[in-house]
């Protein structure tokens, strides 16, 4: 075990009692990951600066109670107890309380003091226990626990002086608390003290622990007690009820705001409303704010690589660094305001406790499925952009659920998909009007956007009873009290997932992109180079007029495209999309993709000619993509090809961005490979139905 | 005389005391730590609008449940309602 070269607290405590908010007034932006081997859950580290000295804080997840039931509580224990060897040795724990909830609470501390470990408790939320008239006699408290107590409002920088004093005494002079005499029935107290005297260096905790897991608890119980967890919280309560039946008075209080928003938050009808009111909100905040942001990205991006492209000489090395790194990382960033925003709502709603509402909700519906109400928002989100729907999915407990919800998060059609949509139906779906009513482009757009809804659940429903198959996980959850989100907190977090996102697309996204680029650009062959040069030459000397050469330029760039490892393996894989309904260029542009759905229509424009600038409303794209045809001179794109290209895209994960941060949440690539493999293979066999059935229709 | 019934079968408003929880099973055990111990006061506040999960007040804290892990808290009510 590593004596720490800096002083190193765990920041530990319930759900919901302002932890996150402490944690980051004391760290500031000062934090990181950490990596225990193990945990799959993020523990996050930071440096708190008291006097001028560093100590280190780590974050701990929310917990009830400390006996672990997963194997992520099982390290955060092991942390906790000293007995993980990849941790930093503890100079004591910090343990959040909720004033306005002690009771509960005091569960997890009177676990907490039995870790022979110093502890100094963080009494946060006081002002709100104070409106609702409880009073707390701090001192008694302070001296019955035997751990200094610290009042605190985490979220107005309140106590944290105090705070500072009571964690530089314990690294000064560290001692082990008192341990809370708990009322145990005779058997379990005499079991205690023989383990205890048994072995001098075991904890209390972890005598309690032993009897758990290695003696027959059930022999130890008296009678009447279904279980030892039973009987364990019955005497910590009855220890904390004790406790505060001295400390802590309660002044008769109804608190009726929040039912009041409980009250139109979960109604049937109101409840419904509210949310698609509050969805609309966010999609059009994401709309509005990222927009004109994307857009100015993009034209900086364009302009970067175009000075770039100025400096550097005509050839190889110039089209690697403006197509393939700034065009295709670029590409990636330019999703970054629409990222950060998503993100930053999430933060919002989950802080200000309407995400419990939500989940509230809709558990029932996704009960049936086999997931949680968690699940919704970040399937909700996953329509706007997957990414931050896979990150947010952290706020699922259960591991089999999150990894399920992780998987068909990217089903759900996420705005790329969009440009690909637009051009298809505007170019080749004739908008007549259905049923006196219904616009056809409008119906086949929502078809759309609901197949990956209507497949992501029978894909949850097999997952479940394979690879993620397993006990229910229980959905109890607790619906906090509502509060104004911390502004600090939320941008702390959307900066860190910021943070993590370019850093991504620095590094794999920009390699991806290189790999792209190569196989578009070699080999380049210098024969049709010459040729077309030879062509500008006769069209100089017949004095052409000036759009001839832009012509040439384009022919000159779908003939090398062609020409290209890409062109050759759209070819090569022609066959194999035949059956869709697409030649060599369909498939050749589908490949291209895979890292980036969007860059279908640059590629399609630049193979039929019309220039990689080409967008979903260039009309001479559209017109260019009417006339292709087969070698045969049958139209090459009927209404089936593209309704099996819009499928095809539906379905397929095509976003090299996503699957990184997949890999992110999860730890390691095996789900994001897996994820890769069954989305591609569904949306192939989607993309052969449609074709082959609608082809004979 | 023990009169057991669970919390499952409650409706929004009624009120009792918790007696014990069924087993030690992981959602038992959260229960526990939550605060469904013995003698510990309760009141049922609303079902979700599809009828599952279920709301309640348990030592001034709202915690949602499935009915399905409210049958595994047996309580005693108060006065009749």
């Amino acid at each position: 075990m590593n004596a720490p070269a800096v002083p190193t607290f765990a920041l530990i405590g319930n759900p919901n009692v302002g932890k996150s908010t402490l944690f980051n007034s004391l760290t500031g932006l000062n934090v990181r990951t950490g990596n225990y081997p193990g945990v799959t859950i993020d523990i996050t580290v930071g440096t708190w600066t008291i006097g001028g000295h560093p100590v280190q804080i780590l974050d701990l997840p929310g917990t009830y109670s400390l006996a672990p039931q997963s194997p992520d509580e099982q390290v955060v224990y092991d942390l906790l107890a000293a007995t993980l060897p990849a941790a930093p040795a503890l100079t004591g724990i910090i343990a959040v309380v909720d004033a306005g909830n002690l009771q509960r609470n005091l569960y997890l501390v009177s676990q907490l003091l039995e870790l022979h470990r110093p502890v100094i408790i963080a009494l946060n939320q006081i002002d709100q226990a104070v409106r609702r008239g409880i009073a707390i006699d701090l001192s008694t408290l302070s001296q019955q626990l035997g751990v200094p107590v610290v009042p605190m409002q985490a979220h107005r920088g309140i106590g944290r002086d105090a705070l500072a004093t009571a964690a530089r005494q314990i690294i000064a002079a560290p001692h082990a608390p008192p341990e809370p005499v708990l009322a145990w029935p005779e058997a379990v107290a005499d079991a205690l003290t023989a383990r205890l005297a048994a072995d001098q260096r075991l904890t209390r905790s972890a005598a309690i622990r032993a009897i758990v897991d290695h003696d027959k608890p059930a022999a130890l119980l008296p009678d009447g007690t279904t279980s030892f967890a039973a009987l364990e919280a019955g005497v910590r309560y009855g220890w904390a009820r004790a406790l505060l039946s001295h400390t802590v008075s309660q002044a008769a209080h109804v608190d009726t705001t929040r039912d009041r928003w409980d009250a139109l938050f979960t109604h049937p009808v109101w409840g419904s409303l509210t949310f698609i009111a509050v969805m609309l909100l966010v999609f059009q905040a994401l709309y509005t704010g990222a927009a004109p942001l994307m857009e100015w990205i993009d034209g900086g991006v364009g302009a970067f690589g175009q000075w770039i492209g100025g400096l550097l000489p005509d050839g190889m090395l110039r089209s690697l660094v403006v197509d393939g790194i700034i065009g295709g990382v670029g590409s990636v960033v330019i999703f970054l305001p629409q990222i950060m925003l998503l993100f930053a709502c999430i933060a919002i709603l989950e802080d200000c406790g309407y995400m419990a509402r939500s989940a509230f909700l809709m558990d029932r519906i996704f009960s049936r499925v086999g997931l949680s109400g968690k699940s919704f928002i970040p399937l909700l989100s996953s329509y706007a952009c997957a990414i931050p729907g896979v990150m947010a999915t952290r706020t699922i407990e259960h591991r089999r659920d999150r990894l399920a919800t992780i998987a068909v998060a990217p089903l759900m059609s996420c705005s790329a998909r969009l440009p690909v949509y637009v051009l298809f139906i505007g170019a080749f779906i004739p908008a007549h009007t259905v049923w006196g009513v219904f616009n056809q482009q409008g119906l086949l757009l929502a078809a759309l956007y609901s197949v990956g809804l209507f497949v992501a659940i029978p894909v949850v429903w097999l997952l479940k009873r394979t690879s993620l198959c397993g006990a229910t996980p229980p959905f109890v959850m607790e619906l906090p009290a509502y509060k104004w989100p911390a502004p600090r907190v939320v941008l702390a977090r959307v900066l860190d997932r910021a943070r993590d996102f370019l850093a991504q697309a620095g590094t794999i996204i920009c390699a991806i992109s290189i790999v792209i680029w190569a196989l578009a650009y070699f080999p380049h062959s210098p024969a049709i180079t010459k040729e077309f040069d030879s062509q500008r030459v006769r069209t100089l000397d017949a004095n052409f007029p000036p759009e001839q050469f832009a012509l040439i330029d384009r022919l000159e760039a779908a003939a090398l495209l062609e020409d290209s490892y890409l062109g050759r393996m759209g070819h090569w894989i022609a066959p194999a999309v035949e059956p869709l309904g697409w030649d060599w260029r369909i498939g050749m542009a589908t490949i291209a993709s895979f890292p980036a759905r969007e860059v279908i229509v640059a590629v399609l424009g630049t193979t039929f000619q019309v220039g990689s600038d080409a967008d979903e409303h260039s009309a001479s794209l559209i017109d260019h993509l009417r006339a292709a045809t087969w070698p045969d001179g049958t139209p090459l794109f009927t209404i089936p090809t593209a309704l099996s290209i819009m499928i095809f895209f539906a379905l397929c994960c095509q976003c090299a961005a996503t699957l990184v941060a997949i890999r992110r949440e999860t730890q390691s690539w095996n789900w994001a490979l897996f994820t890769f493999g069954y989305m591609t293979a569904l949306a192939y066999l989607a993309a052969l139905l449609t074709y082959q059935i609608g082809s004979r229709i | 005389m023990h009169y057991t019934t669970t919390l499952d079968g409650c409706t929004p408003g009624t009120t009792g005391t918790v007696r014990a929880v069924a087993g030690d099973s992981a959602v038992a055990q959260r229960l526990l730590a939550l605060g469904l111990v013995a003698d510990t006061p309760f009141r049922v506040v609303r079902f979700a609008p599809l009828g599952d999960p279920i709301e309640i007040d348990v030592l001034g804290t709202r915690i949602s449940l499935r009915a399905a892990e409210a049958a595994l808290v047996h309580i005693t009510l108060d006065a009749a309602l």
